[in-house]
């Protein structure tokens, strides 16, 4: 269920504008990873190059190697349909789809696949990814009512159980508690982790109280300047980064001297 | 806590008691709100007396309602002016200006409307075998029906010209809904902004300036190409080109660049965001826009589709050049010339069945005009109920 990731020597580019430089890093499979660093530096599309989310952007590519449990997912050949399919992701504003129910919403992975699977199948995994992301009880009697009426923060986990719903190995989640208030965000936080026995979990946040609260490992980006390409400064346990930084870049960032 | 809120309404009770009505200082100054009434009946009364004077005798209502109307403006202003101040008096003069501007606009509308209405109800009325009746042996009823002095139903009807309107732009349709449809979906999701997609963009753009008789001369010009290079160039070959389908390919011309127009703004309204999280569950491309962003916008691109058909159902020049005119009924739009209801109606006006009978044709071109009007209305009716219909549900709390 739950790999790891491996970056070696990692260039991202839009363009010929080289954004992230030289990432080398080891995500460990069942743990949550969190990326913080200040705004423009890189981790927002570091992580979507994990999924190749990246490339969707037009000019934007990577360079260099992205492991998923060894193989490298930018390897010639490698479909990114593919690669998604087993790294889900969860993006900053909650997405649900506006035209599905809460239900189809859950089974969208699937359906718009175009597998077929029985109702009771069907059912099953509406339930099983509704209770892994909290959310079963709160919604189980409207589950053919529209996902765009539900709260903020009830969208953000309905879009976390359609992300858990196609069985990733890994979740990624750009800022998922930016737009939710700090009830929303505490059912996320919780939900993060006990997706982590299941998951390994990348999350890039802003918050580097919820880093120190969710996060086993933290990495630190920066970046040198306006223009410059944003570098991974420092990774390691969240409990050294945040406590005992090894580089005075991470020392600044966390005690708030910048940023 | 209660207690102190208590006592603070109490104090702001007893300190701010309501004043006298019209004494707050809040509206003072301000002009009383029968005013506006009050020039409005002087502008009428003045504007009277002036059109009596200068028609000297004869009364005009046009010329007494457009002259009350200056009258009222230009009264208003100097009114707000002496008893308020100038900046609301410019702020009124602009409000009045602006109204008036939306009443000249409706006025061709209704006008419009009304005219055809006047025209064309009553006899469509007296006379609903119009509706299903074509125009064979009209001409020998419209002589008789003169004859006996003009009373009675009218010969004829417009029929097939429904017919031919209905099938004709049925094929426009089905031919410049997928191209056009498909052409967006291009320029949306797979073309980025390359030379390709901007030199289709800038041509979509010029194709909707055509006029729409170039489009029938190049629908003709085409279908007589395509008829001489595979069929045969015999005159009964050439005779062949004359037939509702090439009437289609003249309005789908005219219709494509419209279709692509709209649904262009339909699919880039669509946020990017539910493309990305299709994508991050593994979902192809293709399926992404026929299960995402192509439901998400369905309502906007059907109303959108809607009235591009009812734009080219009111086509009179394409029409004629390409499928003719004929008397009878014609389902069949690969064969033989075909009647559209504009068409008719520029026939029956200009070129009565029976030439020292004209009245009968006149009454049915207008007749034929008010359900042109009919269809046209029911058409953009249709496209706002698919809106409705179609677009995402938002509730559901």
């Amino acid at each position: 269920m739950s790999k790891r990731i491996d970056a070696i020597d990692l260039n991202v580019y839009y363009g010929n504008f080289l954004a992230v430089e030289g990432v080398n890093i080891s995500i460990e499979p069942r743990s949550v990873t969190a990326f913080i660093g200040p705004s423009g530096c890189g981790k927002t599309t570091f992580l979507r190059t994990i999924n190749r989310m990246h490339e969707v952007l037009p000019g934007a590519r990577a360079e260099g190697q992205l492991l998923l449990d060894g193989e490298d997912i930018y390897g010639p050949g490698v479909d990114p349909v593919r690669v998604r399919t087993m790294i889900g992701m969860v993006f900053q504003r909650p997405n649900p789809f506006p035209t599905m129910s809460i239900r189809d919403n859950i089974l969208a992975g699937h359906k718009l696949n175009g597998t077929r699977m029985s109702k009771g199948d069907a059912d099953a995994i509406v339930e099983k990814s509704l209770r892994g992301a909290n959310l079963w009880e709160e919604v189980k009697d409207r589950l053919d009512k529209p996902g765009s009426g539900l709260s903020g923060g009830q969208q953000q986990r309905l879009c976390i159980a359609r992300t858990i719903a196609v069985s990733p190995d890994v979740i990624l989640m750009d800022e998922p508690c930016s737009a939710l208030d700090p009830i929303s965000t505490l059912a996320v936080e919780d939900l993060i982790n006990e997706l982590k026995d299941e998951y390994t979990v990348v999350i890039v946040t802003h918050n580097m109280q919820q880093a120190a609260r969710v996060a086993d490992k933290t990495a630190f980006f920066n970046i040198a300047g306006t223009g410059k390409p944003g570098k991974l400064i420092e990774y390691d346990d969240t409990n050294v980064v945040f406590n005992n930084p090894a580089n005075k870049q991470t020392e600044d960032y966390v005690s708030g001297r910048f940023g | 806590m209660s207690h102190t809120a208590q006592n603070a309404a109490e104090t702001a009770r007893t300190q701010n008691a309501p004043r006298p009505r019209g004494k707050s200082t809040l509206t003072a100054g301000q002009m009383p709100s029968w005013v506006w009434l009050a020039v409005l009946a002087g502008a009428l009364v003045l504007g009277a007396g002036i059109v009596a004077l200068m028609g000297g005798g004869d009364f005009n209502i046009v010329g007494w309602l457009i002259i009350s109307a200056i009258l009222y403006v230009l009264g208003m202003y100097i009114t707000t002016r002496v008893m308020e101040n100038r900046r609301k008096a410019t702020d009124g003069l602009w409000r009045n200006l602006v109204w008036a501007a939306f009443i000249i606009a409706l006025i061709p509308l209704v006008a419009v409307i009304w005219s055809v209405l006047a025209n064309g109800l009553s006899t469509l009325i007296a006379n609903p075998h119009l509706l299903w009746e074509d125009m064979g042996g009209a001409a020998g009823g419209d002589v008789k029906f003169m004859r006996e002095g003009g009373v009675g139903p009218i010969a004829g009807g417009f029929g097939h010209a429904l017919v031919g309107t209905l099938m004709i732009t049925l094929f426009a349709a089905l031919i410049s809904v997928p191209i056009g449809l498909l052409t967006s979906i291009f320029l949306v999701e797979y073309s980025r902004g390359g030379w390709f997609s901007r030199a289709i963009t800038f041509f979509v753009d010029v194709m909707t300036g055509i006029p729409s008789i170039v489009a029938g001369l190049f629908a003709f010009a085409l279908m007589e190409l395509v008829i001489t290079t595979f069929i045969g160039d015999t005159p009964r070959h050439l005779q062949m080109v004359k037939m509702g389908f090439t009437a289609s390919v003249a309005l789908s011309v005219l219709m494509i660049p419209v279709v692509v127009r709209s649904t262009e703004e339909m699919l880039r309204v669509v946020p990017n965001e539910l493309r990305e999280a299709s994508y991050a569950l593994g979902v192809r491309k293709w399926r992404t826009i026929t299960k995402i962003v192509i439901p998400t916008a369905i309502s906007g691109i059907a109303s959108g589709i809607t009235l591009a058909i009812a734009r080219v159902a009111g086509e009179t020049a394409p029409i004629l050049v390409t499928a003719g005119f004929v008397a009878n009924f014609n389902w069949n739009v690969f064969d033989d010339m075909m009647t559209a209801l504009p068409v008719y109606i520029y026939r029956q006006m200009i070129f009565p069945s029976a030439a020292q009978a004209p009245d009968p044709s006149i009454d049915r071109a207008w007749a034929a005009a008010l359900m042109l009007i009919l269809i046209v209305m029911a058409l953009n009716l249709i496209a706002r109920i698919i809106a409705k219909a179609f677009a995402p549900k938002k509730t559901g709390r």
